[in-house]
């Protein structure tokens, strides 16, 4: 009895050794050096992999941060300044700062606004719709209201409002990492520049038909007219195609293009009211 | 004797052929048409035109731009309203040319006489030239600049060609009347396709139920023997050239290869009688034969319709638009596209409307994957629909390229058959278009 | 008219839909029923309604209450899971064990997988199997047929399978032949065996009408019961005393019912072609072994359990012919 215990004990100490040896020589033969920091530097990233940053994820974003002679092209928009800071500190080095950006969906097509012409029964995402037809409404620019941006988003910061057949934006919740802005075919998520109390003033329209096409199809077009343009004191605004565009960089949220603008075109969110409301302007804004 | 078909895939809907045995009836021209400058595959034509500018029936508007492009002419005469974007099929905006029509003058040259002229000695080059003036497009749905397909690139030959009277998709009719009323103009347009192309044997395929059709097709061609008529056994998408090429001669088309490659050529029996006109008539292709049908629509017909002509002319020449339409398809209900307005013009690739009623116009709901493997034993180019779906559904191209989803024909069968109604083709579809520019990217690089 | 309905073609579809080719399955199950209700009277009567009602229940309440997604458990599939149990167990099974079996069934077998279409394992085998590993003598004590009125108190005994497995230890085919019914009683179905499997002329009238139907290909069955039938024969070719003929082994036991409705199931089988070849062939080969040189007399269950796993690998490699040899692309 003892016999066997003893046994069982030796022969299992010796497996355990042997083993132990093998693994030894093992990790030694394999061991890839690899730079302690891109471990510190991922810890301080935020982890959402989201791929805001341009990488396949946060692994891959430290990786090319350490190994980076700058961080000139190189910035988390989910972290922002801050998680940018942690890194510049880690590696010693000067930080970028970035101004913090948030998504905004340039399409104010409501129902109120356009009526449907069409019913779409394909296949449910933008893409497809897309790439079939103009949609139900008929603007080929306007949003297509199949959610591929809220399907995309890794925040929970896009939500389809089942009102208006728009996607909304949780400016609290968005982290800029763009996924919406790549996922809508045709470009209406714009990354813009984020203003305190979450103010923002834009054109909430990307059609560059003529004027009166665009307005057969949604009563709030941007028709082109340039009143915006000349209104504007700071040279924030450009006309292309017939499109205003806001530069979010140099508008001073001065809200002279707002009131000038023929079709409601151009939503100003987040402001208190104007003291002598001119026309009734902006029915539905942000609620 | 069993006929033959192709040997994989297919599927067989209901036939439907409501307009069958409706004569061809000639309409005159509307109020105005839209004449898009891209009707065809391939670079859109260049404007010839101004605003304001009277033109004839049958005058050049827009010139062929590039190799492979077309040349357009004006299918009425009257003046030229406005050159401008107009609303496609799709809803989208292209370019077109719109004329208001006063009276029907045609320009010089045309001979618009129903005598049949059979005698022709022109060179191959001659013919090739013609089919170009005259813009010829294959008129079976895919609009390929026909006098492109004439000129067979080096190193390769043609022993075959084939001539398309399938018309396998459901409801349409338009090719069976043209055989049944411009037989003879038809053999001879064969006989001058051949020459063009330079090939010693022809074969036209038809299938079974269009038996008048094959009578009247094999009676006409008794005494030429290198005319072959063929029926074939009714099954969906036989008018797939693939198919055809593979019913008629066993021969397949390699994968991402061109029917060529086997030594074939096909054309629709539209674009035949077409290339007839061009040669012997100096017609250009201003007018085509369009089945106007659908299960609620009065009078179901067979028109022969100037190019431009709005879709709701010609519903209101059948008896106007019924009450419970739900759908209007240009084309065939497999592979045809919804149509957003009726406001839109017939285009050299129209081969029929098809009015659906409400109660069929909508989609079953969209049930789970059982894999019931029904969508692949329908494919006709062997293919696996419920992994391309999935592949598309996750955005995973490059591995759909590796599954060959380039080869699919979008016939549609996986979505007909597929029982919990899912929608194959239209990720397949878009899988196709995101491949296409994947290897676009790849050759630029 | 109101407003044009736009979506990408193809515009028309075929009749075929899910609850249409479940329900034409469950038609073709029909007469096999009614043949084991002619043997096994109220004990086939009790386990099949028992099964099915719990099979449907428990997807219900599953999908209801803990996945919290909308019911589908009357799309029939769970009908069909809950129909082809009660088929494969015997027909005196306590009701509490057939509930066991629809639970494991339904849960373990289809809902942890994600539902209809994603499950790896046919769920009535996995409830089969899960009875059978659990409660081995109830699950191996088969009602004599022909005992109309009774159900637990059954008279009992072995499968003719089983008793060819005890005796050819000792002793020779022919020597067993006698205690075993004769072929035409084995085809139509006066035997001992699980409630649904004995009645070989019954399942094969249902597949000739889901082949109509056009509800399976000829493959998997062909294939399976080919593969028995060659395998088998050649063991009896070379020692006709030690192995049974090949006829014996295609109608005893589940192996009709097995080729034709328990591999045939579209989520767990093959999608190609030459896949339901290699499949059915698999299924044959392992269930040969196990019936002749395994521990267990009956090997279907398990041997169709084990092909299953290997599906998504052969869907994986196994692809369909393609139209054409591929040329490269200039």
């Amino acid at each position: 009895m003892n016999q066997i215990i003893i046994y069982t004990v030796i022969s299992l100490v010796a497996i355990g050794a042997g083993a132990a040896v093998i693994l030894y020589f093992v990790a030694k033969l394999f061991r890839t050096e690899e730079d302690p920091r891109i471990e510190v530097v991922e810890k301080a990233l935020p982890g959402a992999n989201c791929g805001g940053c341009g990488y396949p994820g946060c692994r891959n974003f430290a990786e090319v941060l350490v190994r980076s002679e700058s961080f000139d092209g190189l910035f988390c928009p989910v972290g922002g300044n801050e998680t940018m800071a942690a890194v510049a500190s880690i590696l010693g080095r000067e930080a970028i700062e970035q101004e913090p950006r948030v998504a905004v969906v340039r399409c104010n097509g409501t129902p109120e606004f356009r009526s449907l012409k069409t019913h779409y029964e394909g296949a449910p995402t933008c893409a497809i719709a897309h790439s079939l037809y103009a949609g139900e409404g008929g603007c080929p620019y306007g949003c297509l209201g199949l959610g591929d941006c809220v399907a995309v988003c890794k925040f929970d910061a896009i939500q389809m409002n089942p009102v208006t057949g728009l996607p909304e934006v949780m400016d609290d919740k968005c982290t800029a990492c763009g996924a919406c802005v790549d996922a809508c075919p045709r470009g209406i998520i714009e990354l813009r520049k984020k203003n305190k109390k979450d103010r923002k003033i834009y054109v909430s329209c990307i059609n560059e038909e003529k004027g009166a096409t665009a307005k057969k199809n949604c009563a709030v077009a941007c028709i082109g007219c340039s009143l915006c343009f000349k209104a504007c004191p700071y040279e924030a605004i450009t006309m292309n195609n017939n499109l205003a565009f806001i530069d979010s960089d140099k508008c001073k949220l001065c809200r002279k293009c707002v009131p000038v603008c023929p079709t409601n075109a151009i939503l100003e969110i987040g402001f208190p009211p104007r003291k002598t409301e001119p026309v009734e302007k902006v029915a539905d804004s942000s609620q | 004797m069993r006929l033959k078909t192709f040997s994989q895939g297919g599927v067989h809907p209901r036939e439907l052929k409501l307009s069958a045995g409706k004569k061809i009836e000639i309409l005159p021209p509307p109020e105005t048409v839209i004449i898009p400058v891209s009707q065809h595959l391939g670079a859109p034509s260049k404007v010839l035109v101004e605003k304001m500018a009277d033109v004839k029936t049958g005058q050049l508007i827009a010139k062929s731009d590039g190799f492979i492009s077309t040349n357009i002419h004006a299918s009425v005469s009257g003046k030229v309203l406005k050159i401008d974007d107009f609303t496609d099929t799709s809803g989208y905006r292209r370019k077109g040319i719109q004329i208001k029509v006063s009276g029907d003058e045609w320009e010089e040259g045309i001979d618009r006489s129903d005598d049949l002229v059979k005698e022709f000695s022109f060179t191959s080059e001659e013919i090739r030239n013609k089919i170009l003036e005259a813009g010829i497009v294959g008129l079976g749905g895919a609009t390929f600049p026909s006098h492109v397909k004439l000129m067979v690139p080096k190193g390769k030959s043609a022993e075959y060609m084939i001539i398309n009277g399938v018309e396998c998709e459901p409801y349409l009719t338009a090719d069976h009347a043209l055989m049944m009323e411009r037989g003879e103009q038809l053999v001879v347009g064969i006989k001058i396709m051949m020459k063009g192309l330079g090939v010693e044997k022809a074969i036209l395929g038809i299938e079974a139920n269009k038996p008048d059709a094959i009578q009247k097709m094999k009676s006409l061609t008794e005494q030429e023997k290198n005319i072959h008529v063929r029926g074939l056994k009714v099954r969906y998408p036989q008018g797939g050239e693939k198919q055809l090429i593979q019913a008629l001669l066993n021969r397949r088309v390699p994968g991402g290869g061109l029917p060529i490659d086997v030594g074939v050529v096909v054309f629709n029996v539209g674009t035949v009688y077409a290339a007839y006109e061009a040669v012997q008539k100096n017609k250009p292709l201003i007018e085509r034969v369009v089945t106007v049908t659908g299960k609620s629509l009065r009078e179901p017909s067979n028109f022969l319709v100037r190019i431009g002509t709005p879709v709701s002319y010609l519903i209101e020449k059948c008896g106007g638009l019924p009450a419970d339409t739900g759908k209007v398809i240009s084309g065939g209900p497999m592979m045809g596209k919804a149509l957003t307005s009726l406001e839109v013009p017939i285009v050299k690739g129209s081969s029929g409307i098809l009015l659906m009623q409400e109660s069929e116009s909508h989609r079953k709901e969209i049930l789970p994957c059982i894999r019931c493997s029904k969508c692949i034993s329908a494919c006709p180019m062997g293919l696996e629909p419920y992994l391309l779906m999935a592949l598309g559904k996750n955005a995973l191209f490059e591995r759909m390229e590796e599954e060959k989803v380039l080869d699919c024909i979008e016939c549609g069968s996986c979505s007909y058959v597929c029982p919990s109604a899912r929608p194959l083709l239209d990720y397949i579809r878009f899988g196709k278009a995101e491949v296409n520019k994947l290897i676009r990217s790849r050759k630029a690089i | 008219m109101d407003k044009l309905v736009v979506s990408p073609s193809p515009h028309i579809h075929s009749e075929a839909s899910v609850p249409r080719l479940m329900y034409g399955v469950i038609i073709s199950l029909l007469p096999a029923l009614a043949v084991s209700i002619f043997y096994f009277g109220i004990g086939m009567i009790i386990i099949t309604s028992v099964s099915i009602i719990s099979c449907i229940l428990f997807e219900y309440l599953i999908q209801k209450f803990i996945l919290k997604v909308r019911p589908t458990h009357l799309d029939g599939s769970a009908f069909i899971t809950g129909l082809l149990l009660a088929f494969c167990l015997p027909a005196n099974t306590p009701i509490w064990m057939v509930m066991i079996g629809a639970l494991a069934a339904i849960g373990i077998g289809k809902m942890t997988f994600g539902g209809l279409g994603n499950n790896i394992f046919n769920p009535a085998l996995v409830g089969r199997v899960f009875l059978f590993v659990s409660f081995p003598v109830a699950m191996t004590s088969w009602p004599e047929p022909g005992q109309w009125m009774k159900y637990a108190d059954a008279v009992t005994g072995a499968t003719p399978l089983a008793i060819m497995k005890e005796g050819v230890a000792s002793r020779t085919v022919s020597e067993i032949m006698p205690e075993i019914p004769g072929y035409l009683q084995l085809f139509l179905g006066n035997m001992k065996g699980s409630s649904g499997e004995i009645a070989a002329f019954a399942l094969l009238i249902g597949m000739l009408y889901m082949l109509y139907r056009k509800i399976i290909t000829w493959h998997i069955p062909v294939s399976i019961i080919g593969t028995v039938f060659l395998f088998t024969g050649i063991l009896w070719l070379i020692n006709p005393d030690k192995f049974a003929d090949p006829l014996f082994h295609i109608l005893s036991g589940g192996l009709m019912l097995g080729a034709i409705y328990m591999a045939t199931d579209y989520v767990t089988s093959p999608m190609t072609v030459r896949g339901m070849w290699i499949y059915g062939v698999g299924i044959g080969v392992i269930t040969v072994l196990i019936r002749i040189f395994g521990a267990y007399p009956e090997g279907v269950q398990f041997a169709i359990l084990i092909l299953n796993a290997f599906v998504p690998l052969i869907n994986k490699y196994v692809k369909p012919k393609r139209f054409g040899k591929e040329v490269k692309n200039g």
